[in-house]
């Protein structure tokens, strides 16, 4: 044996959630080295919370509440969407600066890289819901329904972003470069989360739109908080079955995106580090 | 001596589609010793070194690194090995510090060991006053360092390094060279990869030339430039006019002779210095003017012209990165 084997030190491998936890920390290291990549669900946040309630607001009447109380849950959920698009960024840059690769050459989980990589990401996201509520107070916002109810779409929203980091984890493996994945997650998520009652009701949309909007997965999710948070009436009799059980619709879609994209995601993560 | 190798390639493929870009590399390196991957661009090496630290899966064949089998034992390779890979990997926003503790922590070392290991390395890799700068605010020598360093946190028996001077300026490559034989003097063996043959030539106990996915040549670089051909003797001649009469005394020594007009120089076969020793005296009795008379003795770089019939810089221009599949329109 060699002198360096004789030294080793003892090497207890790290558990996929041990790992997992130091590859969070280090990406919240990220964070706080450069506030700027917080700027999407910030900066951005406050004006769009502030840009939709001052600007469109006054022009758009909503039933049974006013336009504040209506927009705010709608925004979080576009935020939450957006989880998708942060991960796939951060997947992205780290397979292309080969940090991935630095990780996959010692001995933990693989699944440790996207696991980590997924529990910052909705840390990111969660981190622009709560400015936005922040905000949301200032003018007005509040959750009317008591503990239980407010806790619970918070927890949806969380469900859902789970389910679209999926998405995200994708995405991100497939393509070569942050640019591409900006591009493309920006193209596909902004009218997704806008043919939908997020920022407008859906009743005055031409019929076919509003069946597209309202079978909208993210619809669902938005008049689940609606109606937990106390933000807005229950929807209107004529509205799809989606907006009536929108609890329900939720957690199916969340675990339905899961069903569909986790197994993509991984199969493509694989596939993108095994060459 | 110890029985088992630290590294060894059997019959690695590795095909990308229809591209092969590994077809069928072995080799085997012995304990305590640095074998140099030599190899123009888009040659292999990468893909070749990125299966034996288990980062790609081959298409066929297998190896071993620390007797692990590298399919089989995945885990145990890496628990075994280090790598520091063709771009620094270090993470730009975390400080140099945080960069050992964030890979220490997930190669499962005790929080105490890594503090103490950390300090030596930064000690050791001169990167103690910048410990706690983030690491984008280094110089490329000082990445490379801190790159090294990281690969070493968990002392690992085999270390793998792709192209780990590749873009460092002259000081930089000789302060890594010595970092590099001080590792293998402490037990550590290597594998690296390299395009630059005085690198290979200056550092590798064993060489192995890759060319095409294939191996075309290995041994040690003495062994290599044998293989090459033998040596010649240069003179250069302080008048043209001489040229001919030159070339006549020459020839008369050695059965093959090269005339380069326009740099007055001719090229004689030779096997060693009594050869040139021989040519001198010939032409100093002829009283013909010469400015130089030299015995050249082939270099690694014209080992590779011999082997591949192109020159190793020529290769980097044609072709793309490593792992590009090139489709010309």
């Amino acid at each position: 044996m060699s002198i360096a084997q004789s030294t080793r030190p003892p090497i207890a491998p790290p558990s996929m959630m041990g790992a997992s936890a130091t590859i969070v920390w280090r990406n919240l290291i990220h964070i706080r080295r450069m506030p700027e990549m917080l700027m999407d669900v910030t900066v951005q946040s406050v004006m769009f919370v502030l840009l939709f309630a001052y600007v469109f607001g006054g022009s758009i009447a909503v039933d049974g509440t006013n336009y504040r109380e209506f927009l705010l849950p709608g925004i979080m959920v576009q935020t939450m969407v957006f989880s998708s698009a942060v991960v796939a960024t951060g997947l992205t840059n780290d397979l292309q600066k080969g940090i991935v690769d630095r990780f996959k050459s010692l001995p933990i989980s693989r699944s440790a890289v996207l696991v980590g990589r997924s529990i910052s990401s909705l840390i990111h996201s969660s981190i622009g819901v709560a400015v936005m509520g922040l905000t949301g107070l200032l003018i007005g916002w509040r959750v009317r329904n008591g503990i239980v109810d407010g806790v619970l779409g918070f927890a949806l929203l969380l469900l859902f972003g789970f389910g679209m980091i999926w998405l995200g984890i994708w995405v991100g493996s497939m393509m070569r470069t942050v640019e591409a994945v900006q591009g493309f997650m920006f193209t596909v998520m902004f009218p997704l989360t806008f043919v939908a009652n997020t920022f407008v009701p859906t009743e005055n949309m031409p019929s076919w739109l509003r069946f597209v909007a309202e079978w909208n997965p993210i619809s669902a999710l938005t008049q689940s908080c609606r109606e937990l948070w106390g933000n807005g009436p229950p929807a209107s009799a004529d509205a799809a079955w989606s907006l009536q059980h929108p609890v329900l619709m939720t957690v199916a879609s969340s675990l339905m995106f899961t069903a569909v994209f986790a197994p993509l995601a991984i199969a493509a993560f694989r596939r993108r580090s095994q060459d | 001596m110890n029985a088992t190798p630290a590294i060894e390639a059997i019959d690695l493929v590795k095909k990308f589609g229809d591209n092969t870009a590994v077809d069928g590399v072995s080799f085997t390196v012995p304990e305590g010793t640095i074998l140099g991957l030599l190899g123009p661009n888009g040659a292999g090496k990468t893909t070749t070194l990125r299966m034996l630290t288990t980062l790609s899966v081959p298409t066929s064949g297998t190896g071993r690194v620390a007797g692990h089998d590298i399919i089989a034992e995945p885990d145990a390779v890496r628990r075994s090995m280090g790598l520091t890979g063709q771009v620094a990997t270090v993470d730009e926003l975390l400080t140099g510090r945080e960069n050992l503790r964030l890979i220490g922590k997930l190669s499962g070392l005790p929080r105490s060991y890594i503090r103490t290991a950390s300090d030596e390395l930064l000690e050791r890799f001169s990167l103690t006053a910048a410990a706690n700068r983030m690491a984008k605010t280094y110089s490329g020598g000082m990445r490379r360092r801190l790159d090294l360093a990281v690969s070493l946190i968990a002392a690992p028996t085999v270390l793998f390094l792709d192209e780990p001077t590749t873009g460092l300026d002259p000081r930089s490559r000789t302060e890594l060279w010595e970092v590099l034989r001080g590792l293998v003097r402490d037990g550590t063996t290597l594998l690296l990869t390299t395009q630059y043959l005085e690198e290979a030539d200056h550092l590798a106990d064993d060489i192995v030339v890759i060319d095409k996915g294939i191996v075309i040549a290995a041994g040690t670089p003495t062994q290599l430039k044998d293989q090459a051909g033998r040596a010649s003797v240069v003179l250069t001649l302080t008048y043209a006019a001489d040229l001919r009469e030159a070339e006549r005394l020459m020839r008369s020594c050695s059965p093959e002779v090269h005339v380069d007009e326009t740099a007055r120089r001719l090229t004689a076969q030779a096997s060693g210095l009594s050869d040139m020793t021989r040519i001198g005296t010939v032409l100093e009795d002829s009283g013909i003017a010469i400015d130089d008379l030299g015995l050249k003795r082939p270099s690694l770089d014209d080992v590779f012209l011999h082997l591949t019939g192109h020159r190793a810089e020529e290769a980097d221009e044609s072709e793309g990165g490593e792992e590009e599949v090139e489709v010309s329109a």
